[in-house]
């Protein structure tokens, strides 16, 4: 769970960037780019949860793409079972792929409109020969009713489900091959509370049971503190804050971490809460600002010339609690590249 | 007698299936007046999304809105309007945010001219103005650099950001009634409390009326004054905010407000509703949730129960209403 804990991590991931070249056109160079995710390095344990969460735009999609392949990364590097992945052919990959699934964020555009549901969960059955005819049947079934679906919805379309119940269809087809990691890219966003207990049991469950590890990316903080072992906060496209849940939440320490802890709005009609506004607007990641990425916007009463000239690095302020901030009293600093476990 | 901005009368919705009809809306009636916010909850899948595709005409394909069922909006009939009245009124005094921005914004425009193309079709805007207004909008809902991103296809955005598209397109002409589908579930917490902060804005400034359908019960909290609550197609609850909250009325609704974590609960598991909710080709003969009720009885089974008056606000479809001593601790 820890630099200390000395087992090799299921995956471990380096100095991960990926870059967009913006479109070129007459009045903007056509060198400029897009820094989606810019220098992210972090390492996740079988069994653990690492929640990934920060402002919309920030890149936490695009890093759990570009972990899986699914979009090939600028730089850096991920290690998943001692394999490197960056390294691997097609077809290595593609078997790979099993250990390593994904729920997509738009549950809608990642199911082939021509598939039934069932057909969509046997597909992985099948291609990686786990199960097939009757057995296949049976496994599909039983994953349906796991995410609170009826067995008799493997016959329907994509389009006869609400957004919730496709969003649980992607659950079932990522748990159906029985991998070891999966990119939960905001995974119960439309599901209503109590369906969403329900998968949150679900996931819970089968990584105590199976040891599976999630990276677990959602705006729903409550939701995080419930799944996470782990927290990252990103901020344009860089890890800002690392630490253990609890700690994250108790004693949050980067300046824009309590910025948005404290607009988590409370279930209780009449007690909004004591938000800390975010003044000017998010920056463009095409053109980040010097220094801190977030001096424009911080709010912190020790801000000085250094946070607009030098970049923070994220440093360990208290074991396992990595901060990128100048002004909380830094211990030990490391060389971006490497990065907190 | 008032008269409300938006009247729902036995609004039905039903889906051919092979297995016979799928009654998803089943009955819904509810009205709402100018400036007012009412918040739409209820389980996944109970029909939410359909009614309020309703109030636009907009049922997909298969879909069937039943004889019987009357929308009044603005003193109109929404559902016998001509095709090019309703064109007229969509996006303009009523609007939507749907669920899903990537189905419903156009992949090879714009999203720049997808917000100022609402300019020009609804008013005598010149091409320059109405981009001129579109990467305004696109500002006020917190999109950075909005010059530039306006400029971009959507595949180019952020799921959040694609979200942010979709509000400014429902809100640039300043509607009476915007009906937002989940409009920050896909937003981190900071965005989504600048894009309530804008929508209690244009509430307070222009008189708009909102039907907020959301999952975040503390969303509600904070941006409604009345809840309504689904279950199975059918209002199970109506409530002001407060006392729905503080006393729900039905059994449903408290196995919602019991599963809602919170930042400071600890990792203990969550709390559930047992069961699934029943088909919709077969709503069963009484009470659509007694499978997964904690007090149900012989009556629950054989006589559906109807929306009653609990207080001078508050109506629950449940049979606890007339006995409440059935209630179990
Ligand atoms: N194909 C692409 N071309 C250009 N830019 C892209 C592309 N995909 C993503 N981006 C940009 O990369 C940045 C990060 O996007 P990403 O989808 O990873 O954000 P996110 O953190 O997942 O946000 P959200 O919470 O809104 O889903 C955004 O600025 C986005 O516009
Ligand atoms: N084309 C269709 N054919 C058959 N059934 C459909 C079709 N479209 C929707 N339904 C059914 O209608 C019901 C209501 O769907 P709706 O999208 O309104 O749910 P919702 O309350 O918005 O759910 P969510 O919270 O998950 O978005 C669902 O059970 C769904 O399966
Ligand atoms: S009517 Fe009966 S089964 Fe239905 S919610 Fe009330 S008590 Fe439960
Ligand atoms: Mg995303
Ligand atoms: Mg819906």
């Amino acid at each position: 769970m820890s630099v200390s804990s000395g087992a090799t991590p299921l995956l471990e991931v380096r100095d991960l960037a990926k870059h967009y070249p913006v479109q070129g056109s007459w009045w903007r160079s056509p060198s400029q780019f897009i820094r989606a995710v810019d220098g992210v390095s972090f390492t996740l344990h079988a069994g653990e949860t690492l929640a990934l969460v920060g402002e919309s735009g920030c890149g936490k999609t695009t890093t759990g793409r570009a972990i899986l392949r699914l979009i090939e990364p600028t730089r850096g590097s991920v290690r998943f079972d001692g394999q490197d992945l960056l390294a691997l052919d097609r077809e290595p990959l593609r078997r790979l792929r099993r250990h390593m699934q994904i729920v997509f964020q738009d549950p809608f555009g990642s199911l082939n409109p021509r598939l039934t549901i069932g057909a969509a969960i046997r597909e992985g059955l099948l291609v990686h020969e786990l199960a097939q005819g009757a057995e296949a049947d049976r496994r599909v079934a039983q994953l349906l009713e796991e995410v609170g679906l009826r067995a008799e919805h493997a016959s329907r379309y994509p389009h006869e489900f609400s957004g919730g119940q496709r969003q649980r269809v992607g659950i079932a087809r990522a748990l159906a091959v029985a991998p070891k990691f999966i990119v939960c890219d905001e995974p119960v966003s439309a599901l209503d509370v109590s369906v969403q207990a329900q998968v949150v049991n679900l996931l819970r469950d089968l990584q105590r049971d199976r040891g599976l590890a999630y990276l677990f990316i959602a705006h729903d903080l409550a939701v995080v503190s419930h799944m996470a072992d782990r927290v990252a906060v990103m901020y344009l496209g860089r890890i800002v804050e690392l630490a253990p849940r609890a700690a994250l939440f108790a004693e949050p320490r980067m300046p824009y971490t309590q910025a948005l802890l404290s607009a988590v709005p409370v279930p209780k009609p009449g007690r909004a809460p004591r938000r800390i506004v975010l003044a000017g607007d998010p920056p463009s990641p095409a053109n980040p600002p010097s220094g801190c990425v977030f001096h424009p916007r911080c709010q912190h009463p020790a801000k000085d010339a250094r946070c607009t000239r030098d970049v923070p690095v994220l440093a360990e302020k208290s074991p396992g609690h990595w901060v990128a901030c100048h002004h909380v009293d830094v211990t030990t600093p490391l060389p971006p590249p490497l990065a907190p476990a | 007698m008032t008269r409300h901005l938006l009247t729902v009368h036995d609004l039905r919705v039903a889906f051919a299936t092979e297995a016979g009809p799928a009654r998803a809306v089943d009955g819904v009636s509810f009205t709402m007046n100018a400036g007012e916010t009412v918040g739409l909850v209820g389980e996944s899948g109970c029909g939410k999304s359909l009614t309020a595709l309703s109030l636009l005409r907009l049922v997909p394909d298969g879909g069937r809105i039943a004889p019987g069922s009357r929308i009044t909006f603005e003193e109109q009939d929404v559902l016998a309007m001509p095709e090019r009245t309703l064109r007229a009124l969509r996006g303009h005094r009523l609007s939507m945010i749907f669920q899903e921005p990537m189905t419903a914004l156009n992949p090879v425009l714009t999203v720049g001219d997808q917000v100022a193309e609402v300019v020009r079709v609804h008013t005598t805007a010149s091409a320059g103005e109405a981009w001129t207004r579109a990467v305004d909008m696109l500002a006020q809902v917190g999109i950075p650099d909005p010059a530039a991103r306006a400029r971009q296809y959507p595949h180019e955005l952020s799921g959040g950001m694609r979200q942010r598209v979709m509000i400014a397109m429902a809100l640039i002409l300043e509607p009476a009634l915007v009906i937002a589908d989940e409009p920050t579930t896909a937003l981190d917490v900071t965005i989504q409390a600048q894009i309530l902060e804008l929508l209690r804005d244009l509430r307070d400034r222009t008189g708009m009326a909102l039907l907020l359908i959301t999952h975040d019960l503390g969303v509600v909290a904070e941006m409604a004054s009345r809840v309504l609550v689904m279950y199975a197609g059918e209002v199970v609850e109506e409530a002001p905010v407060a006392l729905l909250f503080d006393a729900p009325g039905h059994p449903y609704t408290e196995g919602l407000l019991a599963a809602v974590p919170t930042l400071d609960s600890t990792r203990e598991r969550l709390h559930t509703i047992p069961g699934t909710v029943p088909a919709a080709t077969a709503w069963p003969a009484g009470c659509r949730f007694r499978d997964r009720c904690a007090h149900a009885w012989e009556r629950c089974t054989t006589e559906p129960p109807a929306l009653a008056q609990l207080g001078p606000a508050h109506r629950v479809r449940c049979h606890l209403v007339q006995e409440p001593e059935r209630r179990r601790a």
